[in-house]
């Protein structure tokens, strides 16, 4: 073992741990292809207002240059209204990274604290959360998240919210398992044994050791996020109109599918491409925080 | 094995009597009036209250849940805002059409996630199988109603040879079953292959191998059987995720399905049609749900030998 190598396991263990995952994931060369893929749309959509302004050439019409193909002025093209494919991309994006995330992140912080209950106490707890998760499982989440919206109303947090509630049982599961197969660990008992409470043990030692699940599932879902909330905006129950968002962008260049291509074809590829590298990152995760595979 | 199923139909009725509640009350905070919505916008105030008492929406919530639930029981689930008709009637009339696009759909994902997860396993880190993983991953990336319109702009704008919209013919079925099946596919895909590559290292096969069976023999029917298993599950619970998806690729295609007749209804704000259309699918996708897990346990004797 190099001097390096000692250094780093007489560190802080936690980011030990955590820079071990990282060079793990670095030698799996699918993750990091979708790292950089979700990372240059990350990074699009934080400089989207630098790259093309939101009101002169996302939102603003422009019919004497409407469906034009790609070209040197517009590299993907204008839709029927004239406006620049790749800045409501980019725009797009923002919507749909922050609705994605954010509704995983609702449905991390309900799910997780349910399953994590569930878990915990067991008995009546358990039962009653899981059923209630079963009823919930019953219905396609994007029948639930279209019902959600439908009665709350169309708009940015409304969207956040139905997507993030449909999404909670997953969530459920996967931390109450986990903290089942940790609850009995010696450690708790330790724990237990020297007086702390239950909200310190459940805080302090089982949601950092039930993480790595939750990472992996979090990474896919804001794939499923991005993709219910594009379905959603599709059949008109998402973002509103004049707002680009990749799945309005779609339904709205459907009636121009005969004339042009582009407009149905680019906004479609930026989704698949989203959902691709979250898929690559997460199956990437998952191997990485995976301990059974640690060399 | 009778009493499992048995008990599992017993805990189907909570389930669905959860889903009801839990539809009702999202419809139920549905904003706008009802009475207003079916008197129109010259209604007299007077009038819709008339309504709403005979309607009974001035009643509480929970009487209002029990009675819809009673009612639903007999099959009566209210009439549409909008066409005053039954709405279990439509939503029924439309099923069919939503039974065939899933059923279709269904059958594309088994016909090509099969076979070539079976492929992709026997020649493990082949080109064949590189390929058929590259697309898998972009299958499970597509958005189902991107790719119905991409196969609109290449087989009916460009090559037309297959309609986009309409349901008369198996010709209208070709392109909205596969967009909508092709999602599926991809993931039976690699559960195939991942279980296919579990079993094929298991003693049995080597067994088996080393007395001499040929290897086709040795693939279709000792491990093949095997890895077939966790597939199965999987088949059932992509069931639900092409029920859900339907109610894109419809409005697509303009599918005269449950789920085009369910986002018609959401525009109209007709949540007696929509509650009922959510219930019915989900009814549904319990139902298979359940048959899936009678399969499993009647397929794999491991369990089987649990319920006798």
């Amino acid at each position: 073992m190099s001097d390096k190598a000692v250094q780093k396991n007489t560190s802080k263990k936690k980011k030990g741990q955590w820079s071990e995952v990282w060079r793990r994931l670095r030698r799996n060369k699918m993750a990091m292809l979708g790292l950089t893929i979700i990372s240059i749309f990350i990074l699009l959509a934080l400089f989207a207002d630098v790259i093309a302004d939101y009101d002169e050439v996302a939102i603003k019409m422009n019919t004497s240059i409407r469906l034009q193909g790609p070209s040197k002025d517009h590299i993907l093209g204008t839709d029927e209204l004239g406006r620049d494919i790749f800045a409501r991309i980019i725009h797009g994006a923002r919507v749909s990274l922050q609705v994605g995330i954010i509704a995983v992140g609702i449905a991390i912080i309900i799910g997780g604290t349910l399953g994590a209950i569930a878990g915990f106490y067991g008995g009546k707890f358990d039962n009653i959360i899981m059923r209630a998760m079963d009823i919930f499982l019953a219905i396609p989440s994007i029948l639930l998240a279209i019902a959600i919206v439908s009665a709350l109303g169309t708009s940015m947090l409304n969207l956040m919210i139905a997507v993030g509630i449909s999404s909670i049982p997953s969530y459920a599961r996967i931390v109450r398992a986990s903290v089942l197969s940790i609850k009995d660990q010696e450690y708790i008992e330790a724990a237990r044994a020297i007086g702390a409470k239950d909200t310190r043990i459940i805080l302090k030692h089982i949601i950092p050791n039930s993480l790595a699940p939750i990472i992996v599932q979090g990474t896919l879902g804001v794939a499923s996020a991005i993709l219910s909330t594009a379905g959603l905006s599709f059949i008109g129950l998402g973002i509103q109109k004049p707002a680009p968002e990749w799945g309005a962008m779609l339904s709205s260049g459907k009636d121009f599918i005969r004339q042009s291509w582009h407009v149905t074809t680019f906004p479609g590829i930026a989704i698949m491409l989203t959902i691709l590298s979250l898929n690559l990152l997460g199956d990437g995760l998952r191997d990485a925080l995976d301990p059974r595979l640690k060399q | 094995m009778h009493k499992y199923i048995l008990r599992r139909l017993l805990l189907l009725i909570p389930v669905i009597l959860g889903v009801t509640f839990l539809v009702f009350t999202i419809m139920y905070f549905t904003p706008g009036d009802p009475a207003k919505l079916i008197l129109g916008e010259s209604a007299q105030p007077a009038q819709v209250e008339a309504l709403r008492e005979e309607m009974g929406l001035n009643d509480p919530f929970i009487v209002q849940y029990v009675r819809f639930i009673t009612k639903a029981l007999t099959g009566d689930f209210g009439r549409s805002y909008s066409t005053n008709r039954p709405v279990f009637d439509e939503v029924f009339a439309r099923f069919p059409a939503t039974l065939k696009l899933t059923a279709a759909a269904m059958l594309i994902a088994i016909a090509i996630g099969i076979p070539v997860g079976i492929i992709s396993a026997t020649k493990q880190y082949s080109a064949l199988d590189s390929i058929s993983m590259i697309g898998a991953l972009i299958g499970v990336s597509m958005p189902v109603f991107w790719l119905g319109l991409m196969l609109i702009l290449v087989f009916s704008v460009n090559l037309r040879l297959l309609p986009s919209s309409g349901s008369e013919t198996i010709k209208h079925l070709i392109l909205p079953a596969f967009s909508l099946g092709v999602g599926s596919a991809a993931i039976i895909t690699r559960m195939t292959r991942s279980s296919m590559l579990e079993v094929i290292r298991q003693d049995y096969i080597r067994t088996a191998r080393s007395k001499g069976v040929a290897e086709k023999k040795v693939v279709n029917k000792h491990a093949l059987k095997n890895a077939l298993i966790p597939v199965v599950t999987v088949v059932g619970l992509q069931f639900g995720g092409l029920l859900g998806g339907a109610v894109l690729t419809e409005s697509v295609f303009s599918w005269p399905g449950v789920g085009r007749l369910m986002v018609d209804a959401i525009r109209q704000k007709d949540s007696p049609m929509v509650l009922a259309s959510v219930v019915f699918i989900s009814v549904t996708f319990s139902f298979v749900n359940l048959l899936v897990d009678l399969l499993y346990a009647f397929i794999d004797p491991r369990i089987k030998s649990q319920y006798r």
